[in-house]
Order: C-alpha cells, then structure tokens, then sequence
C-alpha cells in the first residue's frame, strides 16, 4: 500500500496532507492538532515530516531561516532524478536560495513586484477577467474554478514574461504536475523539464533577437558585481514565475468564489460598502490560505520539545496558523472588516511572498469585476465541489448557477 | 495625544498590511518595503488607522510612540 491508503489511525502522530478528506478540508485536522498535547505534529509517511500548526510556532520557523533551511521547501520530497541531468543546477530562486545568495536573488526581482509597479495589470487583468465571464454568463451556468480563477493568474504572468498567451494549457499542465500531482514523480519531472526547455528557448530567441522591456530580457541583462547573472539564475526565477504565481493564486480566487456562492450576506456587505475590499481580501487570504511550504532542519535540534534532527522536513502550515484562536478571535469566521490580522498567507520572514501585491490586485480584480456582471450566484451542488490540496489548497471543480 | 510611528526597515519584508491599513502614513520603496510618509507628529485623525496599521504588521516592525 501506498502511503496515502493506509488509514490514519492518530493525526497527532501519523497524518496524511493527502488522505482524500485533508484535501477537500484540511481545517478541522489542523485544529485537532493545534489543541492537542503535540500541536507539532509527526508523520512516517512520505519519508517523514513535522507539522507545527501554532501561529507562534509556525512564524518562528519562518523566521529561523539558519535552523530552518530553504534546501527543498516543497512538502514531499524530490522526485527520484531531480538532481541528475543538465538541469539539476536550475531551482526557483529565490524560493530555494539560502543565505548570503538569497539576497541578491530576491532583491534584483523586487521592484517589478511593488505596488507601484503591478498597479499598470490592474486595467489588462480586468479586460481578461471581462472576457472569460462573456463567455459563459448567458448560458446561467460555470464552473468558477475552471472556466473562471483558473485562467486569471496564467494570462497575468504570461504578460508579465512577455510569452505568448497560447502557452496557457501548456503552463497549466506543467504546473499542476510540479505541485499538485506532486504523488507523482515521473510528472513532477516531466513538469519540471518541460518548464526549464521552455525558457531555455525563451532565453535564446531573445540573444538572437533582443527585446525591449521584457522581463525575461531585464533578467538576462542584470549585473551583479559586474558580471551577468548565470543563466541558471534566469531559468530559475522563470520557473519560480510559474509555479509560484500560478496555482497560488487561482487557488486563492477560487476559494474565495466558492465563499462568496454560499455567502450572500457578504456579496451584499461589499457592493454595499465598496471600501471593505482591502481588509476583506486580506480576511479572505487568511482564511483559505492556499499555500504550505517546507523546510530541511539544519542541524540537530530541539524546538518546543520537539526532537527535529538534521535533515528533517517540517511542514509551515501558513492555513493552520491563520486559524490559530491563539492569534485570531473567532478564527473560522470572515469578518471582511477584520481590523487585526497579521495573517501569513504570504509567508513571514525573508522568503515572504515577493509576488503578494501582483496576487492581491489579481484577488480583488476578480472578484469585483465577477460580483459586478454576476451579482447573485450559488454552487449547484456543494458536493460535487473538487479540491487539490497538499501544498496548494483551492478548489478545481466549483459550478455555480446565476 | 502625541504620536510618532518608528518602523525597522530590517524586520520589513514588505507585506503591505502597513499601506492597507494607514495609506495616508505608510507607502511603498522602490523594493516593495515600507516607507514612513509622515515622519513627525501623526495627526489625531489618522491615530486610529496607524494603529491598526502596527496591529496587522506580520513582522511587528512597527513601533508606535506616544
Ligand atoms: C494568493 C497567491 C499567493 C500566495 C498565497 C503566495 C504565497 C507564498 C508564500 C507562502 C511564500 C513563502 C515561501 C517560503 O517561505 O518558502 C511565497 C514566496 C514567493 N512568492 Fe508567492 N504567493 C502567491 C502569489 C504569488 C505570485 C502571483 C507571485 C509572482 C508572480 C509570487 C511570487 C513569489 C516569490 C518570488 C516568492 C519567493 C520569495 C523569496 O523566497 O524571497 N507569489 N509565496
Ligand atoms: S506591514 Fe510591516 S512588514 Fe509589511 S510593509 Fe508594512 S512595515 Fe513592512
């Protein structure tokens, strides 16, 4: 039996990220946890790992970045291969970068993320929002997640990038198979591969043929202490682009579009009073948090009487400690006007979210510009709603009707 | 009451609740990190959100002074 079969007998020390029912809904496993007499909890499966669900403890390992290292920071571990061939050197800087080189990885990316910066989307991702809904909005029936979030983010970055928009499926696919379908290794290579060939060909058309003011062409050209960065570098914050900024958020908007089907007091809450968007989106990433990422333990250690060795993986489950009534009163509710949320969707620390203004201003964009053209909806049948969950939580079925 | 906001740029890591919660005191650098737009005296009228603005910073790298 594989380890996802097996059943799980005590949470605390055997949970599964995923068993069929922690996918669909993951919130009462992390609270189990979270109030039991391990709020880390550990598992054999997957080659182990150590799930803190505590706010508190959750932001002090993201914090900790020396104890708590970015060598992998997926919740499995690689796939079988990975580290072999030509393009074993290529990571997601500065996702996977520890470390003196982090900074210098982070900071060249920054200024194309700041709010300033992604404020020139705003109009393009409203057009593209405007053109999925026209075409399903007379027919009175969509599927949310896949007709609609589903195609936001991957148009947003393709832009970004300066790639064509015909690469959409393509990007999807290798996507998914990076981190949802993450159980299976040959895909995750497969992904991986395909991703890094893509850019590769990227890279060398525009050698060939400079572009201007393209971000694959600014990566190219950067210096740092008057050499070019390496080409490894280039292919890595590409395929950082992808599976960083695409699953992240569609998941985000389709949690959020599943909420607002079954919540028509706050779609009314926010066309009543159109200045809750900013805390509302903040309280919507709190509560459907998609992401969790992993960390490896440095060396030997024992944290909250955890004995972690070096080597171990350990889970910051960014949802479990949004939900934490430690930290959060009323931790399952949404109150659009929350007025103290320190939540970390985005992560804490140094690795925290570069892309969260680009995620937010895709977030309010499609909610508002959907809410505005469809004002009234509602899921078909809350049954028939399918997740993906693990390290990337949102729904992928979702159907409504209007 | 007087009040004055002090803000770690080294803790900063630029979530921005800062700007969502007192866009009037809190903008953005060119790297997406905060930036204090009012470094004196913080009008009473604005005590409430800048508040607010300290209670949402994940990295608690704002200090009010009063
Ligand atoms: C709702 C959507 C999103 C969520 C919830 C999210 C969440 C996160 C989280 C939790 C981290 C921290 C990783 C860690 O600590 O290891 C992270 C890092 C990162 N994210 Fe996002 N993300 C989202 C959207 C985006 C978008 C749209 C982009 C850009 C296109 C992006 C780019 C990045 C980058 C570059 C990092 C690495 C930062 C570093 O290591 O210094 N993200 N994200
Ligand atoms: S909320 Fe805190 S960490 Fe974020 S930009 Fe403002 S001061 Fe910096």
């Amino acid at each position: 039996m594989t380890d996802t079969q097996k059943p799980v007998t005590d949470i605390t020390t055997d949970y599964d990220i995923f068993a069929p029912d922690f996918i669909k809904n993951p919130y009462p496993g992390y609270t189990e946890i979270r109030e039991s007499q391990c709020p880390i909890a550990h598992t054999e499966r997957y080659e182990g790992s150590w799930l803190p669900t505590r706010y508190d403890d959750v932001v002090a390992i993201a914090q900790e970045y020396e104890t708590f290292t970015s060598r992998q920071i997926l919740v499995m571990p690689p796939a079988a291969g990975r580290s072999e061939g030509p393009y074993a050197a290529v990571g997601a800087p500065p996702i996977t970068s520890d470390p003196p080189d982090h900074h210098w990885h982070r900071r060249l990316i920054l200024p194309v993320f700041a709010p300033q910066a992604v404020a020139q989307y705003e109009p393009g991702t409203r057009d593209l929002c405007n053109a999925l809904i026209d075409e399903f909005i007379d027919k009175g029936v969509a599927d949310a997640a896949s007709d609609y979030a589903q195609h936001i983010p991957v148009r947003v970055i393709s832009k970004m990038l300066g790639v064509p928009l015909t690469m959409e499926d393509e990007f999807t696919d290798w996507v998914r198979g990076a981190l949802e379908n993450i159980t299976d290794a040959e895909r995750r290579i497969k992904s991986f591969r395909s991703i890094v060939e893509y850019f590769i060909g990227e890279v060398q058309s525009r050698a060939a043929n400079p572009r201007e003011d393209d971000f694959i062409t600014q990566l190219m050209n950067t210096e740092v202490e008057g050499k070019k960065v390496p080409i490894e570098y280039v292919l890595g914050v590409c395929n950082l682009m992808l599976v960083a900024g695409i699953d992240t958020t569609w998941s985000a908007i389709g949690s959020c579009m599943w909420h607002m089907a079954q919540h028509p007091e706050h779609r009314k809450q926010l066309r009543e009073n159109p200045d809750l968007w900013p805390t509302a989106v903040e309280e919507l990433l709190r509560v459907y948090a998609p992401v969790t990422m992993a960390r490896i333990v440095d060396h030997d250690i024992e944290f909250q009487g955890c004995p972690m060795k070096a080597g171990d993986r350990v889970l910051m489950a960014f949802p479990a400690a949004n939900r934490d009534p430690r930290q959060f009163e009323n931790p399952d509710e949404v109150i659009l006007d929350r007025q103290n949320n320190r939540h970390v969707a985005f992560g804490s620390g140094i690795h925290r979210c570069a892309g969260s203004n680009l995620a937010r201003l895709e977030l309010r964009v499609a909610l508002q510009t959907w809410l505005e053209r469809i004002p009234e909806f509602e899921l078909i049948d809350p049954s028939s709603v399918t997740w993906a969950g693990g390290q990337v939580h949102g729904p992928r079925k979702c159907m409504v009707k209007f | 009451m007087n009040m004055k906001v002090l803000l770690d740029y080294d803790s900063c890591h630029g979530h921005q609740m800062c700007a969502i919660a007192a866009p009037e005191v809190f903008g953005s650098d060119e790297i997406g990190n905060a930036k204090v737009l009012i470094t004196g005296e913080i009008p009473a009228a604005l005590h409430v959100k800048v508040r607010r603005a300290e209670s949402n910073c994940p990295e608690r790298a704002i200090t009010i002074i009063e």
